[in-house]
């Protein structure tokens, strides 16, 4: 992949014209068996669960034994996968073509669960169940806003484990969680992380370990003002959730980093998903920079929903000056064409603003591999519609 | 003045999902608001910048700042991108008096566990400063006094959470000054002067979330405001001319259709005479579509507002023409 080396760093405006993306060639993607690990990540609403889907099902219709991790899945779509049921277990989805030898099992992540695993497999029995039942624990594993994220991460190490282990899978196609940045995904483990290490957490602490001495007169201010202002209960339980949790954190520290390195690995890909408006693609452009920054395999960017040119060679302006022509006239052939017309002038115009938008996402990351997929008339629900957006996605000519 | 929906609101929060445009709707209710020469205050709280790039100006620091007058120049809109550790430390700089004790905090990582990590607690922090705006009194002298506070909210799926703020302590903090804090911001967010809108596009998922954010709301005792329909497509096709289409026109009929582009003045061609009759087709299926989820919002019992998908895109123009279609159509 001689693009992912060369990095994705923005390019000044000047150093290239407004040009058009090299193609994603996804069934190459999908065919490398050195392809293990393909994260699908981009802004809310761009359609990343969908495209998840569609491309797991694709792989296992070429013959790859895949699982695909999905966060939210609309309920019909989740229903025609198998996985109506939350419960944080891969299923086998019903109705893959198995000609090619592949298969597909899919699941939706159970947060919670998720985190509530990792605890009683890293802490005796008396002890996970002391933290289980913490008000803190309880409020942090289910309503922290960085926690989906981090548990989806961690639910792919344990993914990628047993697959290596068992050898039932040979790819794992990850959706992420719909954050109000698409950084969050990257970015949230280390702010765990980072915070189970930091002073806070030295903070309550203090008094179960280390020399009274060092207890200053700043801790006391601190402590003691929390206490007024969250509360001496609140407090408590912090300390004794802490208390509880603190020969843990060495274990979440050392999870996340080898989860941060699986996804720097060769045998990982990033797919970014958007959809051609200015938020999803300015998200696209900061997730790209991003990943290149952190240097993280990126293979391409998808753009959802795109419209297309319309054959005919007919512009916005002249459909509109035919328009004007026929607005005197009640003649109902007349008032048909001047509705075609009005509708070809909007397409037109929409089609103008997303090439625009495109070519300026193309000029200032040249090396990214786009695929363009043109919007469907209606929601996707089932196998065959996912089927489609996989035909569509590796068909980019 | 005409009559509006919402005579007796003050905070309006806008919340939808991902993609449906629910940041263009809170700038372009705010503009609307401004219209009947309201003092307005569009807050966002997801750290985008989403306010500065709409009304196309540099990011918004954590300063109430002017960024447009309404169209007849008389109202005016303020924005606040509102920060949850600024907000933190200007609460406690407000009620604490902490001095010393304020940096201290800071230092030791507690602004920063309180904002990001502490369940609940950004969620006060950001409604908080929200009902300070509406509450302007003595602890902040000279400060802004607001008609109308508009508050593009985090999207469906998280928006009852994060209103809820009194749950989310709930088994928290049982008692202190955070949780009374909590208590009064709860009270301004059930009362008659918050509604809570929601926006969607006619598309299923949408739609159904929208259905649900209803349901959850109203169980959680907030106060649910209307429904924008956003991005809706062109009305250009009478219903006959729609079925017409889609069953497919006959040679005779598209005849008929160049004859009438020959008198439109349009150079066509059979490929352009196919074109437009495949986009009315698409258009008229999809509006098939988008007219099962039409009644489906219709179903949920609300006041609902319908505005236009602007080929153009939305810029500035955009969002006054936009907050004219919301005054006529009785939001504000």
């Amino acid at each position: 992949m001689a693009a992912q080396d060369r990095g994705h760093a923005r390019v000044g405006p000047l150093a290239a014209r407004s040009r058009t993306a090299p193609a994603l060639d996804v069934d190459a993607l999908l065919d490398d068996p050195d392809r293990r690990i393909i994260v699908c990540c981009g802004a809310g609403g761009v359609g990343k669960t969908t495209t998840s889907a569609a491309i797991a099902l694709r792989a296992a219709e070429r013959g790859r034994k895949v699982v695909v991790l999905t966060i939210d899945p609309a309920r019909r779509l989740a229903q025609s996968m198998g996985i109506a049921k939350l419960d944080n277990t891969p299923r086998p989805v019903p109705g893959v073509a198995p000609g090619a030898g592949g298969s597909l099992d899919a699941m939706m992540l159970d947060m919670k669960r998720t985190f509530d695993e990792v605890v009683e497999s890293q802490a005796s029995p008396e002890k996970a169940a002391q933290i289980l039942a913490n008000p803190f624990y309880i409020a942090v594993s289910s309503s922290f806003a960085g926690t989906q994220e981090y548990m989806a991460m961690e639910k792919l190490g344990q993914l990628d484990r047993q697959a290596r282990e068992s050898g039932q899978y040979d790819l794992i196609v990850v959706d992420t969680p719909p954050s109000r940045s698409a950084l969050d995904f990257l970015d949230a483990p280390e702010r765990l992380s980072s915070f189970l290490d930091g002073k806070f957490m030295r903070l309550l602490l203090a008094p179960a370990r280390g020399p009274a001495k060092l207890m200053t007169t700043g801790f006391g201010l601190v402590t003691g003002t929390m206490a007024k202002i969250i509360g001496a209960q609140v407090l408590t339980d912090m300390k004794t959730f802490v208390t509880a949790f603190d020969t843990l954190f060495g274990g979440f520290r050392a999870r996340a980093q080898r989860t941060f390195e699986l996804l720097q690995a060769r045998g990982t890909a990033f797919l970014v998903v958007a959809a051609p408006e200015p938020d999803a693609m300015r998200e696209a452009a900061y997730f790209v920079e991003r990943l290149s920054g952190e240097s993280m395999p990126l293979a391409g960017l998808v753009v959802n929903r795109a419209s297309t040119t319309p054959a005919g060679d007919l512009s916005a302006e002249a459909a509109l000056a035919g328009v004007e022509r026929l607005a005197a006239s009640d003649d109902a052939d007349d008032r048909l064409a001047a509705g075609l017309l009005r509708l070809h002038a909007d397409r037109v115009r929409v089609v103008e603003r997303q090439t625009r938008l495109r070519g300026r996402f193309a000029t200032a990351h040249p090396d990214v591999a786009t695929a363009v997929l043109p919007a469907l008339a209606g929601d996707v629900h089932d196998l065959d519609g996912l089927r489609r957006i996989g035909e569509l996605l590796a068909d980019q000519d | 003045m005409p009559d509006t929906d919402w005579p007796d609101v003050q905070v309006h929060v806008v919340s939808g999902k991902g993609g449906t445009g629910k940041s263009t709707v809170a700038a372009s209710l705010a503009l609307a608001l401004a219209s009947r020469g309201k003092t307005v205050l569009l807050c966002e709280v997801e750290g985008r910048q989403g306010i500065a790039q709409l009304f196309d100006v540099a990011p918004l620091p954590y300063e109430e700042r002017r960024i447009a007058r309404g169209p007849d120049g008389e109202g005016e809109v303020y924005a606040l991108a509102i920060d949850p550790e600024a907000a933190l430390l200007e609460y406690l700089a407000m009620y604490y008096r902490l001095g010393r004790a304020g940096k201290l905090l800071d230092r030791f990582g507690v602004v920063e566990f309180a904002t990001t990590i502490a369940p609940g607690v950004r969620d006060v922090l950001l409604t908080g400063k929200v009902y300070e705006a509406a509450n302007r009194n003595s602890r902040n002298k000279g400060a802004r006094e607001y008609d109308a506070i508009v508050l593009d909210a985090p999207p469906t799926g998280r928006i009852t959470q994060f209103l809820n703020v009194n749950d989310e302590l709930a088994g928290l903090a049982k008692v202190g000054p955070i949780r009374s804090q909590a208590d009064a911001i709860t009270r301004l967010l059930r009362s008659r002067r918050t509604a809570v809108h929601l926006v969607t596009v006619l598309e299923e998922m949408p739609v159904q979330e929208t259905a649900d954010a209803v349901k959850e709301l109203r169980a959680a005792k907030l106060p649910v405001g209307g429904v924008v329909v956003n991005l809706r497509r062109p009305q250009d096709l009478d219903p006959t001319d729609r079925e017409r289409l889609e069953a497919g026109l006959g040679a005779g009929e598209r005849t008929r259709l160049s004859t009438a582009l020959e008198r439109a003045g349009v150079r066509h061609s059979p490929t352009l005479v196919e074109t437009l009759v495949d986009e009315g087709r698409d258009h008229a299926e999809r509006r098939d579509l988008e007219d099962a989820q039409d009644s489906l919002v219709a179903g949920i019992g609300v006041p609902t507002y319908s505005l236009p998908s602007l080929p153009g895109g939305t810029d500035l123009t955009g969002l006054y023409e936009l907050a004219g279609v919301l005054r006529d159509q009785g939001m504000c």
